[in-house]
């Protein structure tokens, strides 16, 4: 289900971007009716979607399209040459990808972190109150796998924790396991404290001290084949500026 | 209607070209993207080799429950008359066109921990959630309409007459049901079987949302293939062929005859059973 979504996402993406082309062209770059593409992952749905408007209020007739996905898949999809302007990943290492293949512009720069959080069911069934009651019997507990960044940030904090989880379930997408918690299906999961706090009252959070052993840095670039280098830049800016860290900080995300 | 003449406009077979390329180029393209050389250390991997044995035994067990279950609803739909029947069918077809993930929602509010039955399993001490049977649960929802289409086509084109002959010789439903009809429709419920077999196997959206992603007990090979494509595309594509071969295979012993949906019926028993 999800491979043909994400064929049409990309397809939207093209076809987005050709139109973009077409609008842009007689302007003479003149700055108005012009698109910014930017490709971000998937946690920064919440966020990016304010500093897009943002952006579009101080840019005016400048459209910002935001295309949010796994840092993985956005990482195949440019370099398979979609087009984008601007890549924002949750992992050095797809960032790292995508600058190995000589696809962004100058050195791609953190502009955010994020930790893991416990998260359960509002009634907290299992009644988990630290990093090591994930590893009690009988607690359903469910992970990302360790291929993806969620799920190894967990092996690692597990590792320096000495604590041996038994996940029920080792989920592809932290949504994933998110949506096990939601559904009351796991009795706890391990997921980022932005995603804990994006769930509202869906989930109940348990931050834990062990999560500092594996922080995530999330790096911004832009795109080398971008038309629109210096709209990317000016985005680029307002992340990293003083606005766009309050908006990431209010979403729950930590500085670099 | 398909019988005797066979004139293909020319245009047809232009369209039909185009339309056999559009199946197999995708296929020849990620043929074209194999790594050849670390092909057989990627699919015999630990991590696939469980993927697959999975998917073999739950597929072979969803096929299974497909037949148990959907053999009965087959002749009730086929032979049977009763109000709602139309609707019935839509019903049950439905899985067919609703998307897979769709179905583990579904799923999930009926066998899941705080579902409609999953609530009385649990007090029970049956978990199906995250277990290997939530799979086969998945995989028998998506799978069963398969059978029951293919059966209930067979049941309708064999017709009726021979049941009839055989109960005013005296037989009984059950006996007429065991050395009549189910003789009668075994290609078509063989080729409904298979079906349902590869749909099994390829399934998950439902298996995703529904069961989870475990090695060993619920990470079947499509999982595990979505999973690889994260960190691994040449382990991804190289799953993705084996599973491909595995399917063709399975496909294609089945369609080795020409007609496998049924035999040469007789046009006034293929007509007799109208709609109700």
């Amino acid at each position: 289900m999800r491979l043909p979504g994400k064929a049409a996402a990309l397809l939207l993406a093209a076809a987005l971007a050709a139109g973009a082309a077409g609008c842009a062209a007689p302007d003479g770059g003149g700055g108005a009716g012009k698109t910014l593409t930017v490709f971000a992952a998937a946690s920064l749905k919440a966020p990016f979607t304010a500093l897009a408007r943002e952006f579009e209020a101080s840019h005016p007739g400048t459209r910002v399209a935001l295309s949010f996905a796994g840092s993985a898949d956005l990482a195949t999809q440019l370099s398979q040459g979609a087009p984008a302007d601007v890549f924002a990943a949750a992992d050095q290492k797809n960032m790292a990808k995508v600058a190995d293949a000589a696809l962004v512009e100058g050195a791609p720069t953190d502009f955010a972190s994020n930790v893991l959080a416990i998260a359960v069911p509002p009634a907290n069934p299992a009644n988990i109150g630290s990093f090591a009651d994930l590893a009690r019997p009988g607690t359903r507990l469910v992970v990302c796998a360790a291929q993806v960044p969620c799920g190894a940030a967990a092996a690692t904090i597990a590792g320096r924790a000495g604590v041996a989880l038994k996940p029920a379930s080792e989920e592809s997408a932290v949504t994933d396991v998110l949506g096990k918690v939601t559904s009351g299906e796991a009795d706890a999961g391990l997921v980022y404290v932005t995603d804990v706090r994006a769930a509202g009252d869906k989930v109940k959070g348990i931050p834990f001290p062990e999560s500092a052993y594996a922080v995530n840095k999330y790096p911004v670039a832009g795109v080398r084949t971008s038309r629109n280098k210096e709209l990317a830049a000016a985005f680029i800016a307002l992340v990293t500026g003083s606005e766009g860290q309050k908006i990431l900080a209010d979403a729950g995300f930590g500085r670099p | 209607m398909r019988h005797g003449y066979s004139g293909i406009p020319r245009w047809v077979l232009g369209l039909a070209a185009a339309g056999a390329l559009f199946v197999l180029l995708p296929l020849a393209a990620m043929v074209a993207r194999v790594n050849w050389a670390q092909f057989i250390p990627l699919v015999t991997s630990e991590a696939s080799l469980t993927a697959l044995g999975l998917s073999l035994r739950t597929a072979a067990a969803s096929t299974v429950l497909c037949v148990l279950l959907g053999v009965p609803l087959a002749l009730v739909l086929a032979r049977g008359e009763f109000p709602g029947q139309r609707l019935l069918r839509s019903f049950v077809l439905l899985p067919l066109v609703l998307p897979p993930v769709v179905g583990g929602i579904a799923l999930l509010y009926t066998f899941g921990r705080q579902g409609l039955l999953g609530r009385s399993l649990e007090l029970a001490g049956i978990q199906v959630a995250f277990s290997t049977t939530a799979v086969v649960l998945a995989q028998t929802f998506v799978a069963l309409p398969f059978l029951v289409v293919s059966l209930e086509g067979a049941l309708r084109s064999a017709g009726s007459r021979y049941e009839a002959v055989a109960a005013t010789l005296g037989a009984r439903p059950t006996t007429v049901l065991r050395r009549v009809t189910v003789p009668l429709v075994l290609p078509g419920l063989a080729s409904g079987a298979v079906l349902s077999f590869a749909r099994s196997l390829g399934e998950f959206g439902a298996t995703l949302t529904f069961a989870g992603s475990l090695q060993g007990v619920t990470r079947t090979l499509p999982l595990e293939i979505y999973l690889q494509r994260e960190t691994d595309a040449d382990a991804a594509v190289a799953l993705s062929l084996l599973l491909v071969a595995v399917a063709v295979i399975v496909v294609g012993l089945s369609y080795r005859g020409p007609a496998p949906a049924g035999r040469p019926a007789g046009s006034p028993a293929a007509t007799g059973q109208g709609r109700p």
